[in-house]
């Protein structure tokens, strides 16, 4: 596929390619995603803002260069923001393909990093050298205005130009607690939603930590996606539930989307309010049992988003929607065109299964067992 | 600062003088979860730690501030519930009469008075309407004037600019309605601030409002328009 290399976000452009229940494949323009809706569906985006999560800086000790991105972080509590785990770059930037990219020096606990007016001291490593935990030496505030004063959008040499936030934030990006956008919402503007409400679409939201897709290092990389506070509000479980009462879709803007309410209701029978975190891997075995389609960016076999996909439709049709992207000149990457599948046998009111009870409405927040804890998670031992 | 469903979580542009101090001061008396911006960061810090409010050194007026100060006031507060874009540039100083008025005074009226809080209101959208969705309130209240509606001699940049921002705002209440949330533009009448002793340094000060007088008028406002769970917890007790 061909890499979008322009930051716009709904081009007149933007195709879709729409992979139905029977595993019919069309391409048509993306606006025309609100016909392939029904009045009724019930549709879920993440709406978090994406943090400017990739802060210059210098390795104290050495006197070295290096890029430090932050890569998730315990909770999406806004005073919770002094100890994240991140990958650590040395001396270059963006422009370099990631895969080339230096090895930072080598790191070691309790040494500085001085990013602008914030100083990170490293806590640990986590079994790589470019993964660490870190812990600001400042306070909640002062890391809000020194990422805002010295962070930038993390991006890849794909993109020639420096992104702005604006570039990155979707038109509905509200906290800021995302590492990369959430980038299947850039088909999302004010106009589509006014529609939504005229057509009797039913628009709600989750919001979800979005992490890093690619470190560039393949080592890494298999250990993505890293564990994802979300947070999932009440009227938007009370709006699923309606709708697995009454066999209606729900559709998926983005992984994330299907990352938390799947997690939610593989933890507690069905969706609940309140706040989690995804540590789960979506593939071709888990059992779907909120989301009936999704709607997402194009992604290359073998990451870990194609693999969510598997859950939707089986491989062969996969296959058949590559050729199809790569026939129709489809554009991958964050800024490219999308993908609209719906779940093999079009099933409906997923979870109808569990009669909805007003108690699990609100829930206590999700508590962590280390048993269940992704790779990631088991390697960076829940200590940040 | 992670506040509960019931503490309004508010925003206050140009919140270290004036309307907007006495706002900063008022809205954190009743309660609220603030956050405020001006451009200078020694009175920043000040009015931050003399009210316990978050505050955010920026300029409205600058395009490269708009969204750090849209990601600190949502980081810092989790989200955001009522907007104030009290911030607001004259023109020319002394005023003066449109065909005395340099171009550069105009544009900064406007970039101040109605670019300003296009970007941030729009930037903050999200925010706004994800607090509709989960039932908490979703307000922005923009700061008019009466030299929005009459035709003041010497007030042409800022009466042309608070006129734009007051129709964008009648523009925008429509659009958003159907997401819930609500754009209101308020006019809270001639006071005694800063701003108002350059733009007329001879005026009979006892006759103006005092600014904390019409910021106990627009909290009340403020609470008019949040849902019954917020708008109590900001009420004033009288």
């Amino acid at each position: 596929m061909i890499a979008a290399d322009q930051p716009v976000q709904r081009s007149a452009a933007s195709q879709l390619l729409h992979v139905d229940g029977s595993g019919r494949i069309r391409s048509v323009p993306r606006s025309h995603f609100i016909d392939l809706l029904r009045p009724g569906d019930v549709v879920v985006a993440n709406d978090a803002a994406t943090l400017p999560a990739s802060l210059r800086g210098v390795h104290v000790q050495t006197g070295a260069e290096v890029e430090v991105r932050l890569a998730a972080r315990a909770s999406l509590a806004p005073a919770d923001v002094l100890r994240f785990r991140a990958v650590v770059f040395g001396a270059g930037d963006y422009r370099t393909r990631t895969e080339d990219r230096a090895l930072p020096p080598p790191l070691e606990p309790g040494q500085k990093i001085q990013l602008g007016s914030l100083t990170a001291v490293v806590e640990q490593l986590l079994g790589h050298p470019r993964l660490i935990a870190l812990r600001f030496e400042n306070s909640a505030a002062e890391v809000w205005a020194g990422l805002a004063r010295h962070g930038r959008p993390i991006q890849y040499a794909h993109m020639p130009q420096a992104l702005q936030l604006w570039d990155v934030w979707t038109p509905i990006a509200a906290q800021p607690v995302a590492y990369e956008p959430p980038s299947a919402g850039f088909a999302l503007d004010w106009q589509l939603l006014a529609a939504f409400a005229s057509k009797g679409i039913v628009f709600t939201t989750i919001t979800h930590a979005a992490g890093i897709s690619s470190t560039g290092d393949a080592e890494l990389d298999r250990l993505l996606p890293l564990d994802e506070p979300y947070r999932i509000p009440s009227a938007t479980a009370m709006a699923i539930h309606r709708a697995s009462r009454e066999k209606r879709r729900v559709v998926a803007i983005g992984t994330t989307v299907v990352r938390a309410l799947e997690h939610s209701a593989a933890r507690f029978g069905t969706v609940i309010a309140g706040d989690g975190i995804a540590n789960q891997r979506i593939g071709a075995h888990t059992r779907l049992r909120v989301v009936d389609a999704i709607l997402s960016g194009t992604h290359e076999p073998g990451t870990s988003h194609y693999d969510l996909l598997r859950a939707f439709v089986a491989d062969s049709t996969l296959r058949r929607a590559d050729r199809a992207l790569d026939e129709g000149g489809f554009r991958t990457h964050e800024f490219g065109d999308s993908v609209l599948i719906f779940a093999a046998n079009a099933r409906t009111g997923r979870g109808a299964r569990s009669p909805y009870t007003s108690r699990f409405l609100r829930a206590p927040d999700v508590v962590q067992e280390p048993d269940r804890l992704s790779p990631a998670g088991r390697l960076v031992g829940c200590s940040c | 600062m992670q506040t509960d469903m019931q503490t309004p979580r508010v925003l206050i542009t140009g919140g270290t003088s004036g309307l907007g101090l006495a706002l900063v001061r008022e809205l954190t008396a009743r309660g609220a979860s603030v956050a405020f911006v001006a451009r200078t960061a020694e009175r920043v810090a000040a009015v931050a730690r003399e009210h316990g409010a978050h505050g955010i050194v920026g300029d409205v007026a600058q395009k490269y501030d708009i969204h750090r100060i849209a990601l600190q006031t949502t980081g810092a507060l989790g989200g955001l519930d009522v907007l104030v874009n009290n911030a607001s540039a004259l023109g020319p100083t002394p005023l003066a009469l449109l065909g005395d008025t340099q171009c550069e005074d105009f544009e900064r009226a406007l970039a101040t008075n109605v670019l300003g809080p296009f970007r941030l209101t729009k930037a903050l959208l999200g925010s706004l309407a994800a607090s509709a969705r989960e039932g908490r309130g979703s307000v922005v209240l923009n700061i008019s004037s009466d030299a929005a509606v009459n035709a003041y001699g010497r007030w042409g940049a800022y009466g042309s600019s608070k006129a734009a921002l007051a129709h964008m705002t009648r523009i925008w209440n429509e659009e958003m309605a159907s997401q819930g949330v609500k754009l209101l533009a308020l006019d809270p009448g001639d006071m005694d601030t800063p701003m108002h002793a350059v733009a007329i340094p001879d005026a009979d000060r006892t006759t103006l409002k005092q600014p904390d007088a019409a910021a106990v008028e627009i909290a009340d406002a403020i609470a008019d328009l949040l849902p019954a769970v917020q708008a109590t917890a900001i009420r004033r007790a009288s």
